[in-house]
């Protein structure tokens, strides 16, 4: 052990390594919410959408032995259940938030539900892209172990962010969320913009789900997710509606719950639990700190229910 | 002016009967169309049974007969509602101001906790359980309280949104919990199961004489009618509402809406706080993992399904709870996962938000000679 023991470096690098690893959830379902947010519609259900694209996913590859495959029908179901969302939230009357909370439930629900074969076999995993060669201490390896799935989610988080400056698309988007009322008057349908941006939110969402069980933690479990889904939408205002800002934001979420594991890597178990609340005491801070109820936010799409 | 008077003028002419059936029929929009969100959502899962294979008849008769069948499946039933009841109107006090208060699970967690935690020291100093008990249903209720009232605090002057905030300290609240009981706070009594220290036999609740009921449920009861008595006969009650219709003219009236705020806030989380200390006293007997066994989450759809009416959430609290005690049975009968009650409860929520929009749009429900 003399040559390759890094000690006390070991924690920063585990949160590193961390960082990497436990972002990519976080980033795929900020983008995702993301671009919901910004067509005016807020889906808190998108934590329903993680838990039910990872056991979709996990199954999927299971049975057809193609990770990749899996990835596709997580984001499909996660499809799935933006399009429902996005159906239900056009209807008059009917509560956006509260709306939310019950596709997170039914989510969660149906993934259980479904997800009971799936919680003993061991379904193929993502491969993942070694960037670590060159460096002799183990511990370098293993933190470069980088998985497609990340790369996809930094590239999606530029096109994202070039996409709502620079298209058509991305401008019809924004319109309709800063004012149904000049998107009706240029002749576009809110309500389907707004369908269409759940639906592909949704989509990001499932695919998100997928990571979790296809590469870390990697295995479908009932306790898989806990609250990434909820955190990203917190993350989304903290990160400004900007997708840059959310693969910056989904970075230190991934390394704030890194923290618990990379402390227990070095030996040190006490506090253990504690440390697990660290990303959910990262996000009330940070919303404590971001959020006033003196002035609106800089990019907050002006049709969005939360930030009224 | 002559609206009104030509409203008032119109039931003389029809008299006292045919107006009572008319404000009936007017007010019965608010039962019906729940009632009829609740049969399209059996009809859909009835369909979800039938993809699989299972027999939807057996399994609403599973249901009847694991929820409300037998004297036995009533008592689980109603050891079931009665945490229901509290963590309802946790959700239904602060949805009077407009809020969505979702953080039931973490303050029944943390009251529960609180009372396992402040009842070591009495225990062990061999307090009688007249002592013991009312100091962990205060400490449980102040818990309780302090935590959703710090969700009415952010959300008030910090402006942070309370249904995000107070799912976030759901979180925390199981978090805390666990570190304590995982750690410090461990009982080296419970090898197998991480768990506070018990409470002791003589200190638990027992039941209702008569019901194999423990004592949550009549005093879940009595909160529902005091709080329907405050937000409805009262003058706080009157406040919140209006503060809830429009916080802008409250403001304009001179309404103290953060007092308002955050103080609907902390007694919905005292109710949840409540909630724990009747679990914590009347069934586990010491604070561990199954305190966050999803009540809070199901209190929920209580609320929902009552439209936030601390009355209406007695019996719907009372029906979920059926539900959610046949899930067993069903689970061993028809070998279904117990995440069937789950998906059946996700879909009634669903439906039933969806059922929202038809509200003022049946011409039945109208007024006579409203012609919109």
């Amino acid at each position: 052990m003399s040559g390759t023991d890094i000690g006390f470096w070991g924690v920063p690098l585990a949160m590193f390594a961390g960082a990497i690893r436990v972002s990519t959830p976080f980033l795929f379902v900020s983008l995702g919410e993301c671009l919901t947010e910004k067509s005016g519609r807020i889906n808190l259900g998108l934590e329903g959408t993680l838990v039910f694209g990872a056991m979709s996913g996990y199954a999927v590859s299971y049975l057809s032995g193609s990770p990749w495959l899996g990835v596709l029908a997580a984001g499909i179901s996660g499809m799935f259940f933006g399009a429902i969302h996005g159906y239900i939230c056009k209807l008059p009357k009917v509560n956006d938030i509260a709306i939310g909370i019950a596709m997170m439930l039914f989510g969660t629900g149906l993934a259980f539900f479904f997800g009971k074969p799936f919680i003993q076999p061991q379904a193929p995993h993502l491969p993942s892209i070694n960037l670590g060669g060159w460096s002799d201490y183990p511990q370098i390896q293993s933190a470069l172990e980088i998985n497609p799935l990340f790369l996809v989610g930094i590239v999606l988080a530029v096109a994202m962010w070039w996409a709502f400056k620079n298209t058509r698309w991305g401008l019809i988007i924004r319109m309709t969320g800063d004012s149904a009322p000049a998107a009706l008057a240029m002749g576009y349908s809110v309500d389907l913009v707004r369908f269409l941006a759940t639906t592909v939110g949704g989509f990001f969402a499932g695919v998100g789900g997928a990571f979790l069980s296809l590469y870390y933690p990697g295995a479908w479990s009932e306790g898989l997710s806990s609250g990434q889904g909820l955190m990203a939408v917190a993350l989304v205002i903290f990160s400004r509606w900007n997708p840059l800002l959310c693969f910056a934001a989904a970075l230190l979420f991934g390394a704030a719950g890194a923290i618990g594991p990379a402390l227990q890597s070095v030996g040190i178990t006490q506090g253990y639990y504690f440390f697990n609340a660290a990303p959910y005491l990262l996000t009330l801070f940070i919303m404590i700190a971001s959020v006033s109820p003196k002035r609106s936010l800089k990019g907050a799409p002006g049709e969005l229910s939360i930030t009224k | 002016m002559a609206d009104i008077a030509q409203q008032d003028a119109t039931p003389a002419v029809y008299g006292g009967l045919a107006e009572l059936l008319d404000r009936l029929r007017r007010s019965s929009e608010y039962v019906l169309i729940p009632l009829f969100a609740l049969v399209a959502a059996g009809l859909l899962f009835s369909i979800f049974l039938l993809a699989l294979g299972q027999s939807p008849a057996t399994f609403f008769s599973l249901l009847w007969r694991g929820g409300f069948g037998t004297g036995f499946s009533w008592e689980n039933t109603l050891v079931r509602a009665a945490p229901l009841i509290l963590t309802a109107l946790c959700v239904a006090v602060p949805a009077r101001l407009g809020l969505t208060i979702v953080g039931g699970e973490g303050a029944l967690v943390l009251g529960g906790f609180a009372a396992a935690v402040a009842s070591i020291p009495l225990v062990n100093a061999g307090a009688p359980s007249f002592v013991v008990l009312p100091v962990m249903g205060l400490c449980a209720i102040a818990v309780g309280g302090l935590w959703i009232g710090l969700v009415g605090v952010l959300r008030h002057y910090r402006g942070i949104n309370e249904t995000i905030a107070s799912l976030l300290m759901s979180y925390i609240a199981i978090a805390i919990m666990n570190f304590f009981v995982e750690g410090a706070l461990r009982d080296p009594a419970n090898p197998n199961k991480p768990s506070t220290q018990a409470i002791g036999e003589a200190n638990m609740i027992g039941d209702v004489p008569g019901l194999g009921v423990h004592w949550g449920l009549p005093v879940g009861i009595v909160v529902a009618i005091l709080l329907w008595v405050l937000m409805n006969r009262t003058t706080f009650g009157f406040a919140a509402r209006v503060t809830g219709g429009n916080v802008r003219a409250a403001r304009a009236q001179g309404l103290p809406v953060g007092r308002l705020i955050v103080i609907s806030c902390a007694i919905a989380g005292a109710c949840a706080g409540l909630a724990g200390f009747f679990e914590v006293a009347a069934i586990q007997g010491k604070a561990n993992a199954s305190l966050a066994a999803g009540y809070g989450f199901t209190g929920i759809l209580v609320a929902f399904l009552a439209r936030q009416n601390p009355l209406a959430i007695v019996p719907v609290a009372v029906f979920l709870g059926g539900i959610a005690a046949a899930g067993g049975l069903i689970q061993r009968r028809m070998g279904m996962p117990d995440a069937t009650v789950q998906v059946l409860q996700g879909l009634m929520f669903v439906v039933l938000l969806v059922s929202e929009t038809l509200y003022g749009r049946m011409p039945f429900f109208r007024a006579r000679g409203d012609k919109r």
